[in-house]
């Protein structure tokens, strides 16, 4: 086994692709801001340097390991070097901390403080750039960037979007839209990925916590919450809870101190949508037209498909997503109730996602000219409320979701992670209903990690070829094999942000390995333990279908495509 | 939008270099040697050719300083302002220029079209020093008497 020597301590080398790998696997969190394990290797910000035994500094996120390196990772001399580039890097930064969305989650104020800046002895001489509000989803603040390309490489590589991108040079360099558009005017889905990688607020989530305090000081408002899947097993990172752990429960009691006064769960619109997906899928298997069905239930999808795959934007299911169906359902379902109580209901959705904050005020999303769901806040949004109000999260009772709409399946729970749409789908499709179905449906190969799934079900006489994508880079590609011929399904499920909702851009951020692992099995053990496993056992669902939904299915729970 | 001709002219240049990512920088280089500017809508349009992003696009375009998005005149005057010609007073030079054109460090084209004034970082004539360039033609050794008489000369021919 080939080692090399890291402060003294041998380290094995297996197959890490860099030294940085094999510093961090030696138990040193070696500072970066630049370097993302899923991302290409970029070397801007310098943190990582290391010294070897002949006193030449590198980025050893850049350097392969070589058998018999000796390197040290804490020496005087990388100490006044990493000090500096912070002093640097902060001497053009916007110093606001105190009132800065990122106050405290900040990458650049914890590597300071870590690496010991006391004093900053250059002068700021930058001109204050106007931030971009363009975006329903997110805010570009320049003044914050401290130029790690972190969003830039992430929204070309991953997403293959590529709406910004680095302008301008040496000291003038800028991240922005082509030609300084606003992000409204790109071809940006609002996903939210950049917000993930920034280190620090040069693009935050568009925040509504304001108007949610607004909606719940109004005596004369009815708040109604509904809590998307994903967010109880990630919500609960801000509280030292472990991770992956189902916070549903906790959440709910904490909305309800809040003072929230309704309380559903997503994930039983989750199983509305897989009845009127399957439907409509099996409608088109049936007449063989507009095939490939593509799931609806993702905003980044959809406005990616429509911007630069406009030929495949009738094959996207006309559900709405879960959240679209809910909003219409609630308002619908409180609508006589308000008259009686002389109030208004106001629908506010908790998501893992940015993209939701601008599906919202899309017109095919209204009902009868009703914007359905008033405001979205994101997981971290509501952390933020959590702790605003002193809510202490970690000791609270966990209490039950209202009903009717708190009662959900396992498969609409499981709708939060990549390929859980596509089981939820298969689950309803499935002719007999019982435990070995189930475990076939789990090893068909639409769960894990993978970007592009496959899989073939036999439905009647006929073969259906599924296919399941994450991150909006390999839909792309995937679209671009269906439009050449290499590829073609009957059903594709996706998920604009990679592994699904877990990931999404209004999650906690800087989630690693082991925490994208454990929001995925947190979904997959609440659905092992739920009592409902099928969409359509769903009783409250059913009951709803005879009663209350009759005759108004399409009005509320489809997208109003003529308008 | 341009007229048709620009989007004709583009296609004609991207034909010779190929529809590849890297021909990026000669194709808007041949565009710029064209109309002597890069209009901003061509950048647009030969990204999207060559299946570049637009801001990706943008980023080339504005790393080099040589590539400008703003018409230019019929005389670009190019000053230096490397070391050699600094030394030598090179900003003397650029100031009168300033006052004979009625331009400044934000306006860099008269607006008859007819001058544009930029400064470089070197021209490689330091023995020159210092020294400036009226679209490729070299003026050694200038002074501000000098650059009012060349200004006067240029107006003269127009006349």
């Amino acid at each position: 086994m080939d080692y090399i020597t890291i402060d003294t301590k041998r380290v094995p080398i297996e197959g890490e692709k860099n030294v940085l790998s094999l510093i961090r696997k030696a138990g040193i969190d070696l500072p970066t801001f630049c370097y993302h394990s899923e991302l290409s290797i970029y070397g801007a910000c310098r943190m990582c340097v290391v010294e070897d035994e002949r006193g030449r500094i590198f980025a050893s996120c850049s350097e392969q390991p070589r058998p018999g390196m000796v390197i040290y990772t804490n020496t005087k001399k990388i100490q006044a070097y990493r000090r500096l580039i912070i002093e640097l890097l902060l001497s053009a930064h916007c110093r606001d901390c105190t009132t800065c969305q990122k106050n405290g989650t900040c990458s650049l104020q914890e590597l300071a403080y870590r690496v010991g800046v006391h004093a900053v002895r250059f002068l700021n001489d930058k001109k204050r750039i106007a931030l971009d509000m363009s975006s329903p989803s997110i805010v570009r603040d320049p003044n914050k960037c401290i130029l790690c390309g972190d969003c830039v490489r992430t929204c070309d590589e991953i997403q293959g979007i590529g709406a910004i991108d680095f302008a301008f040079r040496g000291s003038k360099t800028q991240v922005m839209p082509a030609f300084d558009k606003t992000l409204a005017e790109t071809d940006c889905v609002g996903c939210g990925q950049c917000v993930t990688v920034c280190p620090t607020a040069a693009i935050s989530i568009r925040t509504n916590v304001t108007q949610i305090w607004n909606a719940i000081d109004d005596p004369n408002v009815r708040v109604v919450a509904q809590i998307a899947p994903a967010v109880r097993v990630a919500v609960g990172d801000s509280f030292n809870i472990p991770k992956g752990e189902n916070c549903f429960g906790i959440l709910v009691a904490a909305l309800r101190t809040m003072g929230f006064d309704e309380i559903y769960d997503t994930s039983f619109a989750a199983d509305l949508t897989v009845m009127e997906e399957s439907k409509e899928l099996a409608e088109r298997l049936e007449k063989n037209e507009k095939l490939p069905l593509f799931t609806s239930c993702c905003p980044g999808w959809v406005k990616y498909c429509e911007n630069k795959y406009p030929e495949f934007k009738d094959n996207i299911s006309t559900c709405r997503s879960p959240q679209g169906m809910f909003s219409a359902v609630i308002k619908d379902y409180f609508k006589e109730k308000d008259e009686k109580d002389g109030k208004r209901t106001v629908v506010v959705s908790i998501m893992p996602c940015t993209a939701k904050k601008g599906e919202i005020l899309r017109p095919d999303n209204f009902t009868e000219g009703r914007q359905d769901t008033d405001f979205v806040i994101t997981t971290q949004e509501v952390v933020r409320m959590i702790k605003q109000v002193g809510i202490q999260f970690e000791q609270l009772e966990a209490e039950a979701a209202d009903m009717p709409f708190g009662v959900a399946s396992g498969g609409g729970t499981i709708f939060g992670t990549t390929g859980g749409v596509t089981e939820a789908v298969l689950r309803r499709l499935a002719k007999e209903k019982n435990y070995k179905n189930l475990k076939e449906i789990s090893y068909m190969g639409v769960r894990g990690d993978e970007l592009i799934k496959e899989a073939t079900v036999s439905l009647g006489d006929r073969e259906v070829k599924i296919a399941v994508v994450h991150s909006l880079g390999k839909a792309g590609e995937l679209l671009e094999m269906m439009k050449s011929g290499e590829a073609g399904y009957d059903f594709v499920e996706v998920m604009a942000c990679r592994r699904g909702c877990i990931m999404g851009g209004g999650q906690p951020p800087f989630a690693g390995p082991r925490t994208k692992k454990s929001r995925m099995e947190g979904l997959y053990k609440i659905d092992s333990m739920s009592n409902i496993r099928y969409p359509d056992e769903n009783p409250v669902l059913l009951q709803m279908y005879d009663n209350f939904l009759a005759g108004k299915e399409h009005k509320l729970l489809h997208r109003n495509l003529a308008e | 939008m341009l007229e048709q001709s620009y989007y004709d002219k583009a296609d004609e240049i991207i034909a010779e270099h190929g529809r590849i990512q890297k021909a990026l920088i000669p194709i808007i280089q041949d565009i710029q040697a064209y109309y002597r500017y890069l209009p901003s809508e061509l950048l647009s349009y030969v990204a999207l050719q060559l299946g570049i992003n637009e801001a990706k696009a943008y980023s080339v375009a504005t790393f080099y300083e040589n590539f400008s998005f703003e018409a230019k005149g019929k005389y670009v005057i190019r000053v230096c302002d490397g070391t050699a010609c600094h030394v030598r007073k090179s900003s003397l030079i650029l100031e009168r220029l300033y006052k004979e054109l009625g331009l400044s460090k934000e306006k860099h084209t008269t607006d008859d079209m007819l001058f544009t004034l930029e400064t470089v970082s070197c021209l490689g004539a330091c023995g020159l020093a210092p020294v400036l360039t009226v679209n490729d033609e070299v003026h050694p050794s200038m002074t501000p008497e000098k650059v009012s008489e060349l200004i006067a000369g240029l107006r003269g021919e127009q006349a």
